[in-house]
């Protein structure tokens, strides 16, 4: 091994680990009640997931919670950053999810069709 | 790569994996494979986390969340409430860490998961230490990194550690810049850096942690000291006992060596450098380093004359660095952020910081790391959680066996090496024997003068017999049998051992006795003749 790769293996890994030193920007939250489950959060967690270890975005967590009484616009999920008021989303489908992680945290404009509440 | 949405740690070491936590993960992962969650929820198996008689811990991230006393019996339950659908199982004895993810709620004020300053632990319980993407992910192996990149040469490389005042952390407190600089100035081809892991003071267990959670660091410190002082091989000579230590470094040395990062022109630097661990055979006296090199060469381990010191004359005859685990744990932190960073943590003239062990009658017995010169009663009371049950404070005993008995009027002192110096004690190995008031001095100081008699090597007559002669006399006195001549006489013992002994093993027993005999004097006065005079009375 060189001194190059040890450079390219701490810059590969570096970000799985942003999870365990707290230091990050924007927080994600998946309501995963069971009319959120039975409405796909599932899928939408996973399509969360996986865009953002496609996208390599550091300073971003996904976490989940429970129901939170909107069980008609299930999934719902919250995005919480750092001096900006939380957004609700409602009707979050995998596709939505791919969709706000582009535009919403990649690119900062929230997608407005699909927001349900803007807390400050 | 992939990203997870929740890390769940599950520290690992000899405490741990008796109370199950082999189970408890291997349940947790099924459970989790189960119910196809593998790619989002990931369980890491850590080193310890320096939270002691607590079962297993299991510490859940982005929450940071501590679940204590985890039985494989309740895997089920914090997989179905918290992992999926994140509700705290408040049932099981839990707490949050105070540097959490996301809103700030009610946290304890108090224990082992406060903020601490962790330069030595930082990655202990945080990564996986048999992962080595982690370890390097973490930024391990960088500090080889920037010394590569940047051509530091050994020179500027011990005049860095001697700036930023580094100091030993096994005990005596030189200055590791300086013995670096003589062992590299001794003339000689063929030269030696050894790693003295075998923690043996009673009370203390630092080293076990960095050995069982970050071997890599060790390693990696290695490597610096050992192109530093022109040494291309280096030891680890680990405690026989730490069984789980020995693997882990073993795999470690293993791993690094695949990596080219031990071995023959590291990362194609030319720097040569391989390391082999020793297990000691449980010597006590084998922590003092000629003893240790003694026994490394495969003789029986008792301690040389000095001079020469080992920097002139050690193994094989040749200059030789020993420096303890913890000191060497430093050394990468102050290769990346320079000396004076280092400089500005801690007090004068000990800078960084100290992983003290706490234990006794405290409500939080474990380890934490804090800057020198944090003063002995936070230690006590915030991190360690204050006296057990609420009793009062009656004494600590610092720095292990071969410490000093402080009372309560020493509770504010800092603890760093000149502080303690001061006020006639030592910093030691940083164990920290909180006892309440209902302990008695006299039985302490038995069992401490009972260890040291067991672990007389006997090569000089003052320590061999003088050890013993105090057990005796001091079996006496906690029978209510001595005399106030006997308190005199230990006193004498003690001094003579000091001036006459041939390695510290004698010369530090007048510390415990000393200072017992003075601080905590009515103890012992109260029970002398104590047999007789109950005698009298029966008649």
């Amino acid at each position: 091994m060189k001194l190059e790769d040890l450079k390219k293996i701490r810059e590969k890994y570096e970000k799985e680990m942003t999870l365990r030193d707290g230091k990050f920007k924007i927080k994600i939250i998946v309501g995963m009640g069971t009319s959120g489950i039975a409405a796909g959060a599932r899928d939408t967690l996973k399509a969360l997931l996986d865009e953002i270890a496609k996208r390599g975005l550091k300073d971003v967590l996904v976490t989940q919670t429970g129901e939170r009484g909107l069980s008609s616009n299930e999934p719902v999920i919250t995005v919480e950053e750092e001096g900006k008021p939380s957004i609700v989303y409602g009707d979050v489908s995998a596709e939505v999810a791919r969709k706000i992680i582009a535009e919403h945290i990649v690119n900062g404009n929230p997608v407005s069709d699909y927001i349900l509440e803007v807390k400050k | 790569m992939s990203f997870y949405r929740m890390h769940i740690i599950i520290p690992m070491d000899e405490e741990a994996v008796e109370h199950g936590a082999i189970e408890v993960k291997r349940e947790l992962s099924e459970l989790i494979e189960k119910n196809n969650l593998k790619d989002e929820v990931k369980v890491i198996e850590t080193g310890p986390v320096g939270v002691v008689g607590k079962g297993v811990v299991m510490i859940i991230y982005p929450e940071r969340l501590y679940y204590y006393n985890v039985k494989p019996s309740d895997v089920k339950e914090i997989f179905e409430e918290h992992i999926v659908k994140g509700r705290i199982v408040k049932r099981i004895e839990h707490d949050y860490g105070e540097k959490r993810a996301g809103k700030i709620v009610d946290y304890k004020t108090v224990g082992l998961t406060r903020e601490q300053k962790r330069v030595v632990l930082d990655r202990c319980s945080i990564i996986n230490t048999l992962d080595m993407e982690e370890v390097i992910a973490k930024g391990g192996y960088s500090a080889i990194e920037k010394i590569i990149s940047e051509k530091i040469k050994p020179e500027e490389i011990i005049e860095e550690v001697k700036n930023s005042g580094l100091r030993g952390r096994g005990g005596a407190g030189f200055p590791t810049g300086l013995k670096w600089d003589f062992t590299r100035r001794t003339p000689g081809d063929e030269k030696y850096l050894i790693c003295n892991a075998d923690e043996g003071e009673p009370g203390t267990y630092k080293d076990r942690l960095i050995l069982e959670g970050d071997p890599h660091k060790l390693i990696e410190a290695m490597i610096i000291g050992g192109y530093a002082v022109g040494a291309e091989k280096g030891y680890i000579y680990i405690r026989g006992e730490y069984q789980l230590s020995i693997e882990r470094t073993q795999k470690a040395i293993d791993d690094a060596r695949k990596f080219n990062l031990l071995g023959k022109n590291i990362l194609e630097s030319g720097i040569n450098f391989d390391i082999e661990i020793k297990k000691g055979a449980g010597a006590y006296v084998c922590g003092e380093e000629t003893a240790l090199i003694e026994s490394l060469e495969g003789k029986r381990g008792q301690p040389r004359k000095k001079p020469p010191y080992p920097v002139n004359k050690g193994l094989w005859e040749k200059p030789t660095a020993v420096n303890n685990v913890e000191t060497l744990a430093n050394i990468p932190a102050i290769i990346i952020n320079g000396a004076n960073w280092f400089k500005n943590l801690g007090a004068v003239n000990s800078s960084g910081t100290k992983v003290f062990t706490i234990l006794g009658h405290v409500e939080y017995p474990g380890l934490v790391e804090v800057e020198m010169g944090t003063p002995l009663k936070d230690i006590i009371n915030i991190y360690g959680g204050g006296v057990k049950k609420g009793k009062k404070f009656k004494a600590a005993l610092i720095g292990g066996a071969a410490g000093v008995f402080l009372s309560e009027k020493l509770l504010n002192v800092s603890m760093d090496y000149e502080s303690l110096k001061e006020n006639k004690a030592v910093l030691g190995s940083g164990a920290i024997l909180v006892m309440d008031e209902d302990t008695s001095i006299p039985e302490i100081l038995f069992s401490i003068l009972k260890f040291f008699a067991h672990e007389s090597c006997g090569q000089c007559s003052p320590c061999r017999i003088g050890t013993r002669h105090l057990v005796d006399l001091i079996y006496k006195i906690k029978n209510g049998e001595g005399t106030e001549k006997d308190l005199d006489m230990m006193l004498k013992i003690v001094e003579t051992m000091k001036e006459t002994s041939f390695c510290p093993l004698g010369q530090s027993v007048i510390m415990p006795v000393k200072s017992a005999l003075t601080n905590f004097k009515e103890d012992f006065i109260k029970i002398l003749n104590k047999k007789n005079n109950e005698e009298v009375l029966n008649a």
